[in-house]
């Protein structure tokens, strides 16, 4: 990556003495769809509450647009939008108000105020409701309101935390368009999240957390590929007569890398190319009838339980062995 | 380390922002009409007792702030009372609402200093209680020209004008009492209960502690105890102890600039009072020189409470 705009290097976050945040590095490309990924409690709040200087660095360091965001607060914050968990508003005075005022904190020119402020509530679709008060407003309308407010500072990097928890699967889904809508205006997102397979749709590159640690940082198919063993994931149902050893049959198909079997019937098969066709063929000519096939691109959620899994096996193997 | 950037960016915004919250709020608007209906009382109360007596006074209005009549308090005494009764209700939830509304760390995420946000919201708080202070002010030199027809005098008006100032120190204090409370406490009726505990305890305990400890540090006389008189030494350690009251400074700073007569703050000595001229008023310069140490004591204890918060909130994570 020739320009990171976000560069962590062993960023640590310390309370007396439990580390929460232990040692952290990442960057994050100009233009880069981001997400921070892992359960509640990993760390991801706190990796962002130091990339704004909202809560101190215990150790290492963090660049935000190549500036320290503890020596030079100001200069961050004013190119930086930064949409808060279950963000707030003043819930007595109305949309417009609310956003006018952080404009006026912003810095914006008074004559510039009402339009850029029209104009951001008309991008999240909030105009209609832009004089009603912000106490009427659902969570997703709210969460909307937010990111009027990152559109209305121009940012050029949108930090965006757990946007879409709460939210019903609509309101998930236009949300997260609008997030891609950012992307094409070349706005770099940093976006966090736990539910993963909701995200990682948009997202360029991820960085799984766990317990205040990236295990995993790359492309969705690239960490298929390296934890699964592929990318793509075959379930099939297949009713096989007795004696016939259809998981070593599945092994033999070219390009399934590993298969499974859970229960009687299922197996699940994961190949770095869609093998659905030839694995069909295989479970039928070996007399099997086949009652269910299913194909899907490998999930954040797959990859993270198996990556899990595997380190527990490893630990339990290595404690085996002592 | 130097910062980048001026420290009060923004600040003209939040001043604006949470003076017009401060003028529009129910709280507040309650609470001022409660303190004007019991002005108005105090000074019907102050009138008809003026009209009482005929002796000629030269400092006539300035009697309507000191005079009370049973049961009513006087002017200024409803004022030492409430005046930290409001500040409180302005100011202890001032930044554990932004926590909890959970607006904080989307207005830190602006372009400004924290610095900004707490003394903006000192700031606005400090002109609501200014502008009350201002009507009342108001009422009772208007209530004076009506109810008892004397124009005020130039050094009338000078000497009420400065009392204003003193009362605006004395909310100071209170105020950033309560503003530092907020910040400490995440929940406002905490914030809200234990600055009622410290009104309180200054108001009613600390002037009886300040009488028993006097008499543990320095025991009374049994010389002067036998003739029923206090003690000179337990008298001034009582007062000293006291002093660290808000409310007796206040009390102090408006005897003396109230009462032209007041020539002493503390116990006078039958030397003092050589040569003076008893019932005289004293110059205002005189009135202000006795009145000096105590009203520089109001304006450090709230610069002192502030500096606190401002220390606190600074360092405070911002996690809502
Ligand atoms: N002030 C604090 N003191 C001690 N521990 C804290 C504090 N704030 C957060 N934590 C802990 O830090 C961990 C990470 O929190 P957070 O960054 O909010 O996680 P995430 O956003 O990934 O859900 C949690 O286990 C939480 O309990
Ligand atoms: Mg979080």
């Amino acid at each position: 990556m020739s320009d990171p705009v976000i560069a962590a290097r062993g960023l640590t976050k310390r309370y007396r003495n439990t580390v929460v945040v232990d040692g952290v590095n990442f960057d994050v490309g100009r233009g880069e769809i981001f997400g921070l990924l892992g359960p509640n409690g990993a760390g991801k709040t706190t990796t962002i509450l130091m990339m704004l200087g909202l809560t101190e660095v215990s150790a290492g360091e963090v660049r935000v647009l190549g500036q320290d965001p503890v020596r030079s607060p100001l200069e961050v914050k004013r190119r930086v939008g930064y949409l808060p968990d279950s963000v707030g508003f003043y819930d007595q005075i109305t949309a417009a108000e609310n956003l006018a005022y952080t404009a006026r904190l912003m810095g914006i020119a008074a004559g510039e105020r009402k339009s850029r402020i029209m104009a951001a509530l008309e991008r999240v679709r909030l105009q209609e409701v832009a004089d009603k008060r912000v106490a009427t407003f659902s969570r997703g309308m709210r969460q909307r309101l937010g990111l009027a407010e990152i559109l209305l500072k121009r940012a050029e990097i949108a930090i965006l935390d757990e946007p879409t928890s709460g939210l019903d699967p609509q309101a998930t889904h236009e949300f997260l368009e609008m997030i891609e809508g950012l992307k094409r205006e070349s706005v770099t997102v940093l976006l966090s999240s736990h539910m993963l397979d909701q995200v990682q749709r948009v997202c360029d590159r991820v960085a799984l957390f766990q317990g205040g640690r990236i295990v995993l940082l790359g492309k969705v198919p690239e960490l298929a590929q390296q934890v699964l063993g592929g990318g793509y994931l075959v379930d099939l149902d297949v009713t096989t007569p007795s004696g016939v050893d259809l998981e070593a049959q599945l092994r033999t198909v070219p390009g399934v890398t590993a298969v499974s079997r859970f229960g009687q019937f299922r197996y699940r098969l994961s190949a770095s190319r869609d093998v659905r066709s030839d694995a069909a063929a295989v479970a039928v000519s070996a007399g099997g009838a086949l009652t269910h096939l299913a194909f899907e691109e490998a999930s954040l959620d797959a990859i993270y339980t198996r990556y899990f899994q595997k380190q527990a096996a490893a630990t339990g193997g290595t404690r085996d062995a002592a | 380390m130097r910062r980048e950037g001026s420290a009060f960016q923004g600040l003209g915004t939040v001043v604006l922002k949470e003076l017009s919250d401060h003028l529009t709020s129910m709280r507040i608007i309650v609470i001022e009409l409660l303190i004007v209906l019991v002005a108005f009382a105090s000074l019907y109360g102050a009138t008809e007792r003026l009209r009482d007596t005929t002796q000629e006074d030269p400092f006539l209005l300035l009697k309507l702030f000191t005079v009370d009549r049973a049961p009513l308090p006087s002017f200024i005494g409803i004022l030492g009372f409430l005046i930290p009764i409001v500040a409180i209700g302005l100011g202890f939830d001032a930044i554990n609402s932004e926590y909890n509304r959970r607006t904080m760390s989307r207005i830190l995420a602006q372009p400004i200093y924290r610095d900004a946000l707490l003394l903006g919201k000192f700031l606005a708080g400090l002109a609501t209680l200014g502008v009350m202070l201002l009507c009342l002010w108001l009422i009772v030199i208007g209530y004076g020209l009506f109810a008892l027809g004397v124009p005020p005098g130039t050094e009338e008006i000078l000497r009420s004008l400065i009392f204003l100032g003193i009362a605006l120190a004395y909310c100071g204090v209170w105020l950033a009492l309560a503003i530092f409370l907020s910040i400490v406490f995440r929940s406002a009726a905490t914030a809200a209960l234990v600055a009622l505990g410290v009104w309180l305890f200054f108001t009613l305990i600390w002037p009886m502690l300040a009488q028993f400890l006097a008499q543990l540090i320095a025991p009374p006389d049994l010389a002067y105890l036998l003739r029923g008189l206090p003690s000179p030494d337990t008298v001034e350690w009582q007062q000293i102890l006291a002093r660290f009251s808000p409310n007796q400074l206040f009390g102090e700073c408006v005897l003396a600039l109230l009462s032209p007569t007041t020539r002493s703050l503390g116990p006078i000595y039958v030397e003092q009072l050589q040569g003076a001229v008893m019932g005289a008023g004293l110059p205002l310069g005189q009135s202000l020189l006795i009145a000096w140490p105590q009203m520089v004591g109001l304006v450090a204890g709230s610069i002192v409470m502030f500096v606190a918060s401002y220390i606190v909130f600074q360092r405070q994570e911002v996690r809502a």
